[in-house]
């Protein structure tokens, strides 16, 4: 069988009436958190993980693919009306898009974020149905040494490659690594840096230190920032449909976001953001209206907004086929595979195709669900978007909490959660991106089993890392991703990395 | 290349805005460092009680800390160097006062979260959160919070099967049995 007729099954066994409904409340709830200002997708999807904990692994993952995709949407919603990016890959959006609120065109922007999504969304789903089988096929030759360099890969391109630090970048990734190496180690069943509490024999939750750098630490930095001051959420005036002269500027910014956003997201390359700001200036350098640039082109939403959400389906690809996840919200979602003691990988497409393009399919029919309820409830996600900070944080870490301690119902536990909001918010403070330490956690133990798995087949020889020719070419590309940005730094030409700074998602 | 970049407008302290040129050394940066490296000493430390046990590969489960523990303390001294160079940017700014309200709110849950239950200690967290946040009257935000966390901690643990804790008020309204 080929992939379109796996899809098709999908897309036949996603459309029970349970999962469709599993699919809509997983994009309505997306949406919801994903609209409220300071929570991007890694959020939303960590905050959201308890809500699936009863459900079975189908409705779970099928909730969280909307989860995930509402809480895309919804992030743009808020740049735009807001200019708080809930999440560093609209930051862009909020560029052009909060200057079209602002001269009255908060209708077409939304419209053509929306719809831009959407598109992007389709196509890149489409093309994660058509590589992932083709990539399994080449995923399942990889042995230990090969994922080790691929993760190795992952760890430069997540923590150095981009982003205005190496330094910074480097130091959030080891101390994800060494929170990683907590607890019981894998093969030999010692215990690790427990410091004889039992607590800590398991390990380090992924959940628990996102939701703790994420929502705690980010509750903490912006209480000491300015919890007195209120942001203006712009009304959405006129029409909110686009004109025919905005549909004919929105398509090629569409299709042109898409090509670029996928293949950034479907490579170990980093966040959404990166496509975003590449789409961003294609955009500028192609529009016929560069003086509408800085105030407002349509271009500049429809193009990033595309990318975004191609990108956030490109790193799908690695995670669904290889077990790889290259940004936060994968690392997450990998965790929420974890829960069901479902291994995303090659193997998973053997042993369980159904769950896996059920799963593929729901992200089609998440995609269609988000177009059609995204502008009919704008008015809501507006109301969303006045919550008052105190409220909102407030409210932000009752969940934050709630899911805590419904995995986990100890004071250990919630001690951990606030410990890692400190730390969050030390990070905040001193200029250290987050997502490294998230990635990190979850790729240090896996890249640390690859690798003394490798060196257990060579018996101990290093040099067979290198003599697989996959694994040397990846390990040369992560050596010259972390070398390149430092040479490029130290020669005073970091500006250009640090436009691209890959951060948080 | 600059010129296509595009221009950093945003107000708001986001994740890509440009970190502002330090003018002093901060000596809170060479806090940070000493805990990096403070933190690499105990990795390399706790790797140095666990036995060999290499196996095939020669390489046991002490090779990993002891790696990431070394690179921390690389990285502690390359945030001093950075910081005498003065390439590390200032830290933001933070009020303290509002800090101190969430983290107590937070202490609150975490102790009163088996005594109490989850509705009250989530109550007190919300409230005391929201005075951080500059709502200062408790009268009305403790009680609004139990509220919430009760209508909460009844979804969750009666519809979602979460298993959260219960107290006097849960028992109250729900029976002995949570």
């Amino acid at each position: 069988m080929n992939s379109f007729d796996f899809l098709l099954q999908g897309l036949a066994a996603a459309a029970q009436p349970m999962l469709l409904l599993y699919a809509f409340i997983g994009v309505l709830l997306g949406t919801m958190v994903g609209v409220l200002p300071g929570i991007g997708p890694a959020l939303t999807v960590a905050l959201l993980l308890p809500v699936t904990y009863g459900l079975d692994p189908a409705g779970s993952l099928i909730m969280f693919a909307g989860i995930y995709y509402g809480g895309m949407y919804g992030g743009s919603t808020t740049s735009i009306l807001l200019n708080t990016p809930g999440e560093s890959a609209s930051i862009i959006t909020a560029l052009e898009g909060n200057k079209m609120a602002r001269n009255g065109r908060g209708g077409p922007a939304l419209a053509t974020a929306a719809i831009g999504s959407f598109i992007a969304g389709l196509i890149a789903t489409l093309l994660l149905a058509f590589l992932a089988p083709h990539i399994v096929r080449l995923a399942l030759v990889f042995g230990p040494r090969e994922y080790f360099a691929l993760m190795v890969l992952a760890f430069v391109t997540v923590s150095s490659a981009f982003g205005d630090s190496t330094l910074r970048g480097l130091t959030s990734l080891f101390l994800g690594l060494a929170l990683g190496c907590i607890g019981i180690d894998q093969l030999t069943g010692q215990a690790r840096l427990s410091f004889g509490l039992p607590d800590l024999l398991d390990g380090v939750d992924v959940t628990t230190l996102a939701v703790g750098m994420f929502a705690v630490g980010e509750a903490l930095f912006v209480a000491g920032q300015h919890a007195l001051d209120r942001d203006q959420v712009l009304p959405v005036k006129g029409s909110i449909w686009m004109s025919r002269r905005d549909w004919a500027r929105s398509w090629k910014p569409w299709l042109r976001g898409t090509a670029i956003g996928f293949p950034i997201g479907a490579m170990p390359a980093g966040g959404a953001e990166i496509g975003t700001f590449l789409s961003y200036s294609a955009e500028k350098r192609l529009t016929k209206h560069p003086e509408e640039f800085g105030n407002g082109a349509i271009e500049g939403v429809a193009g990033p907004e595309a990318a975004n959400n191609a990108s956030a389906a490109g790193t799908l690809v690695p995670l669904l086929t290889l077990g790889l996840p290259t940004t936060a919200t994968a690392a997450i979602m990998l965790a929420g595979f974890q829960q069901f003691g479902l291994q995303p990988g090659p193997l998973l497409f053997a042993t369980n195709p159904t769950l896996v393009w059920s799963l593929i399919a729901s992200l089609l029919i998440a995609n269609l669900m988000l177009v059609v309820l995204n502008l009919p409830l704008i008015g809501l996600w507006v109301k969303l978007l006045t919550i008052p900070k105190p409220w909102l944080y407030a409210g932000i870490l009752m969940f934050a909490t709630l899911g805590t301690i419904g995995t986990n119902p100890s004071s250990f536990e919630l001690g951990m959660l606030m410990g890692f909001g400190l730390i969050g918010y030390l990070m905040r403070m001193f200029h250290y991106p987050v997502a490294p330490i998230v990635v990190g956690l979850i790729l240090g133990p896996m890249a640390e089993q690859q690798l003394r798995r490798a060196l257990s087949i060579s018996q101990g020889d290093w040099s067979v890392l290198v003599q697989s020719p996959v694994a040397a070419v990846l390990l040369t590309l992560a050596a010259l991703g972390l070398i390149v940005p430092l040479v490029l730094r130290a020669l005073g030409k970091g500006e250009v990395l640090q436009a691209v700074a890959a951060d948080e998602d | 290349m600059s010129d296509r970049l595009p221009p950093h407008t945003d107000p708001v302290p986001g994740p890509a805005e440009r970190p502002p040129e330090p003018h002093v050394v901060h000596p809170s940066l060479f806090a940070v460092a000493a805990g990096l490296a403070v933190i690499g000493a105990v990795m390399l430390w706790d790797s140095a009680r666990l036995s060999g046990a290499a196996g095939y590969s020669n390489v046991g489960p002490a090779m990993f800390p002891r790696i990431i523990g070394g690179v921390l303390i690389g990285l502690a001294v390359w945030t001093a160097i950075s910081t005498l160079r003065r390439d590390f940017p200032d830290p933001h700014p933070s009020a303290k006062g509002p800090i101190l309200w969430v983290l107590a709110g937070l202490t609150a849950q975490l102790l009163l979260l088996k005594v109490a239950g989850f509705s009250i200690a989530t109550g007190l967290l919300f409230a005391l959160t929201a005075r951080g946040f500059g709502k200062r009257n408790l009268a009305v935000t403790i009680p609004l919070g139990i509220a919430m966390a009760f209508v909460i901690w009844a979804v969750f643990s009666q519809v979602l099967m979460l298993n959260l804790p219960a107290g006097p008020l849960e028992r109250l309204f729900f029976g002995t049995t949570p």
